[in-house]
């Protein structure tokens, strides 16, 4: 008999709810709660002790398949719901997620601000260059030449780097993922919500219905030549200099987590509601 | 008569001969070597795909292909039953305790799972039984590769006896596909796309 026997207290079917995905037939974004769920499962959590929370768009709608406590929030606003709510109950495990157009364009402003923060939650966007809930616009992430009915010819605009500003704005975890890897993207997500700090992890899940041209990722992924990084400026000059497509822990940092001291804003409910009286 | 009652396995007619005294506790390693870790490995290789099917026939159903969904849901029952006649007749009716996760395969996910990319909303049973077919190949390159590998001689055997199996398998879905209608040239074309078009 082999040694490295483990008992798992809930597998990762344990947290996935009753809710059946609408997502497409062949979308990344499956792959992407199954690689949560093995993650959760992995590091031995409790439903009850996590919150998923998230904004608007296909990727979104990941907390209603989920067992755990969840909301689904306002376009864009996730990580604002995220954050006062990790700042609040810093017992729970605080998963954000969502997509690109919610998280790098309409949220643009929260993801600067939470990686400037680094409270400690983990946020997941599945990023797939498109707004695909809306029928296919083109996001922050789309290549300027991506030639569609809404966007003849591209939009010529240069794409967004999440990951270069995620480490500019001071996330402490920098990673991407691939949804055809669940495997590997679940050890990502272990690893993230592992760290303390502000964890980004930029997964990237097809289209298959507005961009069925990113079916060819799996062709195209690779494990990042290159071991993580403690140095923010090197992480940087890789992620810059890379096509997008290198897979793995990229940055991580020691960066001590926001949290502010318990009791200092503590009021009681009574005292807050007499501030809004006039 | 030992403890160690040697079973014969069902499925497919398959001439697997395991013993049941093996409680397989299957490390997160890839490359395992005992033939318990192996056995809790392809228990799991078989739930997953399982699992799989089943949410594939989910999504299916969800977008009105019923007639796929089917498909998948009878394929989702065959690995059960693969999986439940593994556990009954090698390993005592009992699961195995699997690491915190699940196995950790070398390929990223177990072999015999079909890969979520592959759908397509407009896909026909056809192309379910060529990820299917896809499916059996990889679970007996997988088995044939372990068995050359493992130095655990009952565990190669085993193995050996499994990717047989799964040749079978798969000769069963070729025969399958043979019988099925093979899609049109513009099977996916959609009179009513998802695209914006005005």
């Amino acid at each position: 008999m082999t040694s490295g026997v483990a008992t798992a207290p809930a597998t990762s079917q344990a947290f996935k709810s009753d809710y059946k995905p609408i997502w497409c037939p062949g979308c990344g974004d499956y792959s992407v709660l199954a690689s949560i769920t093995k993650a959760f499962a992995m590091l031995a959590l409790s439903p009850e002790n996590i919150a998923v929370v998230s904004g608007i768009g296909c990727s979104s709608r990941i907390p209603a398949y989920t067992n755990c406590y969840g909301f689904h929030g306002v376009h864009g606003r996730a990580l604002a719901a995220g954050t006062g709510l990790k700042v609040a109950r810093p017992d729970l495990t605080v998963l954000v997620a969502g997509g690109d157009g919610d998280g790098y364009s309409i949220g643009g402003n929260h993801f600067l601000h939470a990686c400037r923060r680094n409270v400690d939650l983990t946020y997941v966007v599945m990023d797939n260059h498109v707004y695909g809930m809306t029928k296919g616009q083109p996001s922050p992430t789309t290549e300027p030449d991506w030639d569609s009915k809404l966007s003849p010819g591209g939009t010529g605009l240069r794409t967004f780097h999440p990951l270069v500003i995620a480490l500019a704005a001071g996330a402490n975890f920098v990673a991407r993922a691939f949804s055809g890897d669940p495997n590997g993207t679940a050890q990502i997500l272990a690893e993230a919500i592992r760290t303390p700090g502000f964890s980004f992890v930029e997964i990237l899940s097809p289209c298959v219905t507005f961009c069925p041209e990113q079916r060819e990722w799996k062709n195209q992924v690779r494990p990042a030549p290159v071991a993580t990084t403690d140095d923010p400026v090197r992480a940087a000059r890789r992620i810059m200099t890379d096509d997008g497509f290198n897979i793995g822990v990229l940055y991580k940092g020691e960066r001590k987590p926001y949290q502010p001291s318990a009791g200092k804003a503590a009021k009681h409910l009574a005292d807050l509601e007499a501030e809004f009286l006039i | 008569m030992s403890k160690e009652k040697t079973v014969r396995a069902r499925k497919s007619g398959g001439a697997r001969t395991l013993r049941a005294r093996d409680r397989a506790r299957p490390t997160g390693r890839a490359n395992p070597t005992h033939r318990a870790d192996f056995l809790a490995r392809a228990w799991a290789m078989e739930v997953e795909a399982a699992e799989r099917y089943a949410s594939f026939a989910d999504a299916m159903d969800e977008h009105n292909n019923h007639d796929v969904a089917e498909l998948f849901r009878k394929l989702s029952r065959i690995e059960q039953l693969h999986a439940d006649q593994l556990l009954e007749e090698t390993l005592s009716g009992r699961p195995p305790v699997l690491p915190p996760g699940g196995v950790q395969w070398d390929s990223g996910e177990g072999p015999e799972t079909a890969p979520h990319g592959e759908l397509h909303y407009r896909m026909q049973p056809y192309h379910a039984l060529q990820i299917a077919l896809a499916c059996e190949r990889r679970a007996n390159k997988f088995f044939a590769a372990y068995a050359s590998r493992t130095t655990d001689a009952k565990a190669r055997k085993a193995a050996l006896e499994m990717a047989a199996e799964e040749a079978e398998h798969a000769h069963l879905i070729e025969d399958w596909l043979k019988r099925t209608p093979q899609p049109e040239k513009d099977w996916e074309h959609d009179p009513d796309p998802p695209l914006v078009s005005d």
